[in-house]
């Protein structure tokens, strides 16, 4: 293109991988990013996210010490910031598995640059999500009593409860994550012990490749296992997001009982997942030069999946509005005028700028070929998303049936500790995850330099 | 007498190729014993080498079966049996309710053994494997295509065998140490 040679094929895509690149280069390369000296700006950045981290110990330990009463909890809106929190980190925790799972079984190839890190930032989401309802509890210490195990107390889960089914679904989420992340990891660990030169390093990471040395048999047996999990990874992320919502729509509260919600909760969770990712590719891909593995075209995907999800969500809030007069049931349609006109309509009105609005600007190819303009449409859609979960928890009780039991609800600086310390767990453990494993997946990229120079892989 | 040390022969091919053209070469001479170290799955490499159809499917069936059955009797045995709570007389056994929970133990299961069963299957971890012995093989998990004929082969002779590896264009030969 640069020639100047007047292009004859226009609609000619932009190459996922930069042209030039052989399995050698580009092990060499993502390799690099790892197997180098930690880089200088590694160490504040890190440190500020281990400060943040720091916090939530903090803010946590004031929990456990103080009790609940802490944080802006009361009656009748029990629910609060971790509510909010952990439906937000559960919600970004949904990308990794649909980029790793969903499109591997659509064979979309554009995937591979993204699909790793995408992993990482679903296990690390899930994590801190998974922590919200444990330190929601009041005593998380007795957490283990949500699992159905033999107890001298002879009690057992109650297993027709949305709660419940919630554990199962995050723990299962969470474990079989883990092992997609972990069994995608495998043959490159295999190829950082062979790279490596410190012998701790070659401990260390031959330990975790378990002996793999690429033998055609094992690769056989492999990628059965990788499209088995995937199969398996895909309705079972579907399903997390679903249970969640069961949370909310089979309670009675108005504005939750709505059989919408499992698709709008999903939808919502690809669409804050992909902008998680974008806001994390972004930075990335500049600090370790890997633009020609993370190219314009899959920040272009990316939004037009984020535009394709984020319209679905548009349509759930105007089926909520809908359903609400549809339903000609006062309390619903109190909840919705309340929630457009009450004490909560600016966080109202911030959220569909965020999430409406804002979003709209995806359809213009500009802001999608603009790495700062995508980067800032992705910030909207995180704040959004999180101010959706506020509005669902906080509007939907602060003020149901009962106008003798309204009440107001607003976070004290403990909630925000622990959200914005949350952010940094998150950051701290991203941020371990780029130093010490290679971010982008080297074998699966190695895979598709063949089907390239066949033409089957643009 | 030499020949009991070695693991087997090595050849290392540049190009996939190549790798793929030795495999059907060494196989129509009668080798059996044989396996191919690649950087990256290569499907052409697996139907040459003749591999059999996978285990791991079925055994994912298996999984999926029992994590199923157990989540449901689990629900059912806690729920009906060992902790029945009459709540305005709905039935005990509220299998609709169980449905979540059962399909994520159907998952849980399946995916774990699809994870040990692919390791059991390859027999991994395998903290040391002869092939290691081989200093240019660190290359398989990078650009080079490797092909080993084991001396467990029946037609196997040292030197005869790396006489015929050389005979189909590899960049090197070398012999696996036990």
């Amino acid at each position: 293109m640069a020639d100047g040679s007047a292009s004859v094929t226009p609609a000619a895509p932009t190459p996922l991988i930069a042209p030039g690149h052989t399995t050698a280069s580009v092990t060499d390369k993502i390799a690099s990013v790892v197997l180098q000296r930690t880089p200088r700006w590694f160490y504040p950045a890190f440190g500020a996210a281990f400060l943040l981290l720091m916090l939530f110990l903090y803010a946590v330990t004031v929990l456990l010490v103080r009790g609940t009463g802490v944080w802006g909890l009361n009656v009748p809106v029990a629910w609060g910031f971790a509510i909010i929190n952990f439906v937000w980190w559960i919600g970004i925790g949904h990308a990794g598995t649909l980029i790793s799972a969903i499109l591997l079984l659509l064979r979309q190839e554009w995937r591979t640059s993204i699909n790793r890190f995408a992993e990482a930032m679903t296990l690390f989401a899930v994590a801190c999500a998974g922590l919200f309802p444990i330190l929601h509890l009041g005593r998380p210490w007795l957490m283990y009593w949500l699992f159905p195990y033999p107890n001298t107390m002879s009690l057992w889960p109650q297993f027709r409860s949305p709660l419940v089914w919630d554990v199962f679904a995050v723990s299962t989420y969470a474990l079989v994550s883990l092992m997609f992340w972990y069994v995608g990891l495998i043959p490159d660990l295999a190829t950082l012990r062979d790279r490596s030169r410190h012998w701790f390093a070659r401990t260390f990471y031959g330990v975790m490749a378990m002996g793999w040395r690429g033998s055609s048999a094992h690769w056989h047996n492999y990628e059965k296992a990788y499209i088995l999990l995937a199969g398996l990874a895909t309705p079972l992320v579907i399903s997390v997001h679903s249970v969640v919502s069961f949370d909310f729509a089979v309670g009675v509260i108005p504005g939750w009982h709505a059989t919408i919600f499992p698709p709008y909760f999903v939808a919502g969770a690809i669409f804050a997942g992909f902008a998680m990712v974008v806001t994390l590719a972004i930075p990335l891909r500049a600090v370790f030069g890997l633009h020609d593995f993370i190219t314009a075209r899959h920040l272009r995907n990316m939004a037009k999946i984020m535009l394709a999800t984020g319209l679905i969500v548009a349509y759930g809030y105007v089926m909520e509005l809908f359903f609400a007069w549809y339903s000609g049931n006062p309390f619903e349609q109190f909840m919705v005028i309340n929630r457009i006109t009450g004490p909560y309509r600016t966080a109202w009105f911030a959220l569909i700028l965020c999430n409406v609005l804002v979003t709209q600007l995806l359809w213009f190819p500009k802001v999608r070929r603009s790495v700062i303009g995508m980067w800032i449409v992705a910030m909207f859609i995180n704040v959004g998303m999180w101010l959706e979960r506020f509005i669902i928890v906080v509007t939907s009780l602060h003020r149901d049936f009962l106008p003798s039991s309204w009440g107001m609800y607003s976070g004290t600086f403990w909630d925000w500790a622990v959200l914005i310390g949350s952010i940094g767990l998150f950051l701290s453990l991203m941020f371990l995850f780029i130093r010490f494993l290679p971010m982008i997946s080297i074998f699966e990229i190695r895979t598709i330099l063949p089907k390239r120079s066949r033409g089957e892989v643009s | 007498m030499a020949q009991e040390k070695l693991y087997g022969v090595m050849a290392e091919f540049d190009r996939a190729e190549q790798l793929i053209e030795a495999v059907k070469q060494v196989r129509s001479h009668g080798f059996k014993k044989l396996d191919a170290y690649t950087p990256y799955p290569i499907e052409e490499l697996q139907h040459a080498l003749g591999h059999e159809k996978s285990l791991l499917p079925r055994l994912v069936l298996l999984g999926g079966i029992v994590g199923g059955v157990g989540g449901f009797l689990l629900q059912y045995w806690s729920s009906a049996i060992a902790y029945p709570l009459n709540i305005g007389g709905r039935p005990l056994n509220s299998w609709p309710a169980f449905i979540p929970v059962t399909f994520e133990c159907t998952i849980l299961v399946a995916a774990v053994t699809a994870v040990l069963g692919m390791l059991a299957l390859n027999g991994l971890p395998m903290p040391h494997h002869p092939v290691f012995n081989v200093r240019r093989f660190a290359l398989a998990s990078r650009n080079r295509y490797f092909l080993c004929i084991e001396a467990r082969d029946p037609k196997f002779d040292a030197a005869k065998t790396a006489a015929f590896l050389w005979s189909l264009n590899p960049t090197h030969v070398a012999e696996v140490e036990v």
